[in-house]
């Protein structure tokens, strides 16, 4: 920044670093606890499509795991699509 | 038909996931259709330099081992469209990844993608190889710097060598210079490598000349990739750089000291 800008009274856009500490604590917080504990989001996945997969015919390739880690909060979003009904029908039948 | 191509460099810290996201980015926002891979198992860092380090749910090692699918594992990026990301495990270690485990996710990525960008480790070992492997292409970033070229010219060695298309003797991997942290005052001082002396050393087509720019660790401060940031000279000096990829003929900027006059020195700012 030159001199000129003291007078100019010129804020410019906010630091970046700020939002880089804060990234960064985000994600290490969620690291650093997932160093002393295995990973259990493949297998929350797996377990989950098991339990839907006994009441309806899923296909496991429409499994969508969606997350946001947050500092305070973070979201996991499982979105599982469904057959159409006749479908479910037709696996019902077949079993 | 999906071209693969790897960012790669030998030396660490010359900008190969800088490079990686800002052309990925940029062939998305022209609308090919791209992918980038994070190669760095154990040291994941570009879902940090796109952006998505929040949304990492299951990574390339998951898919290798079937634990999830490919189509889980991949984030899709929401500022552009077209661009998705394949991030790296970051508890496992390389050992994780196998030859046919990436073959089968980079057959997979074909059939949807254009362009498959596989952003190398630092190093020539197994994670390194693996990523130059499939390669079409290969984008060799290089800083005007003795090290830094050294390394170079041995991963040229190596990509000549050791990847699919040299041991199936088929047209050798097409490479491309890019030099980034290019600094021309420092070379007008004779402080810094010129360019004409790296490509003689490396012999390869210039692909682009990223100057040393603060935009960069402002990008990665904030995980928006510095292509974004059209104001700036290494924002734009990587869409030309993307340009010329596709073919395009655009002039290298960026390579001559920005004259100050008495006016820019006394109200001017430094480099954007």
């Amino acid at each position: 920044m030159s001199w000129i800008d003291f007078f100019r009274g010129k804020r410019k856009e906010p630091a970046s670093a700020a939002a880089a500490k804060e990234r960064l604590q985000i994600v290490l917080a969620h690291e650093r606890i997932g160093r002393t504990r295995e990973d259990f989001l493949p297998k929350l996945q797996q377990e989950l499509v098991a339990v839907v997969a006994r009441y309806v015919a899923i296909d496991p390739g429409k499994v969508n795991v969606n997350l946001d880690r947050g500092g305070d909060m973070s979201t996991l979003a499982i979105e599982i699509e469904l057959p159409a009904p006749a479908a479910m029908r037709v696996a019902a039948q077949a079993r | 038909m999906a071209q693969v191509v790897v960012v790669t460099s030998g030396k660490g810290g010359v900008g190969k996931t800088t490079s990686s996201a800002a052309f990925a980015t940029g062939l998305a926002q022209r609308g090919k259709k791209t992918v980038v891979i994070d190669f760095d198992v154990g040291l994941r860092n570009l879902d940090l330099i796109m952006g998505v380090e929040r949304r990492v749910v299951f990574d390339i090692v998951n898919v290798i081992q079937g634990e999830a699918r490919l189509n889980q594992a991949l984030i899709r990026d929401k500022r552009v469209e077209t661009l998705s990301i394949l991030p790296a495990s970051q508890t496992r270690d390389k050992d994780a990844l196998t030859k046919e485990g990436v073959q089968k996710i980079i057959e997979e990525l074909a059939k949807e993608f254009d362009y498959i960008l596989c952003d190398s480790p630092a190093g020539i070992e197994k994670g390194a190889l693996l990523a130059l492997y499939f390669a079409d292409q290969a984008i060799v970033v290089t800083n005007p710097e003795v090290s830094s070229v050294r390394d170079s010219d041995r991963i040229l060695g190596v990509l000549q060598s050791r990847s699919k298309r040299a041991e199936e003797k088929r047209d050798p991997v097409k490479e491309h210079l890019l030099v980034t942290r290019f600094d021309p005052a420092r070379v007008e001082r004779g402080e810094m490598l010129k360019l004409e002396d790296i490509q003689e050393i490396l012999s390869i087509p210039l692909l682009g000349v990223i100057p040393e720019s603060e935009s960069v660790l402002r990008a990665s401060n904030t995980g928006t990739p510095v292509i974004m940031d059209g104001e700036s000279n290494a924002g734009q000096a990587y869409a030309d750089a993307v340009a010329r990829f596709l073919g395009e003929e655009k002039p290298h900027r960026f390579l001559e000291p920005e004259r100050k006059g008495l006016f820019k020195r006394l109200f001017g700012g430094r480099a954007a």
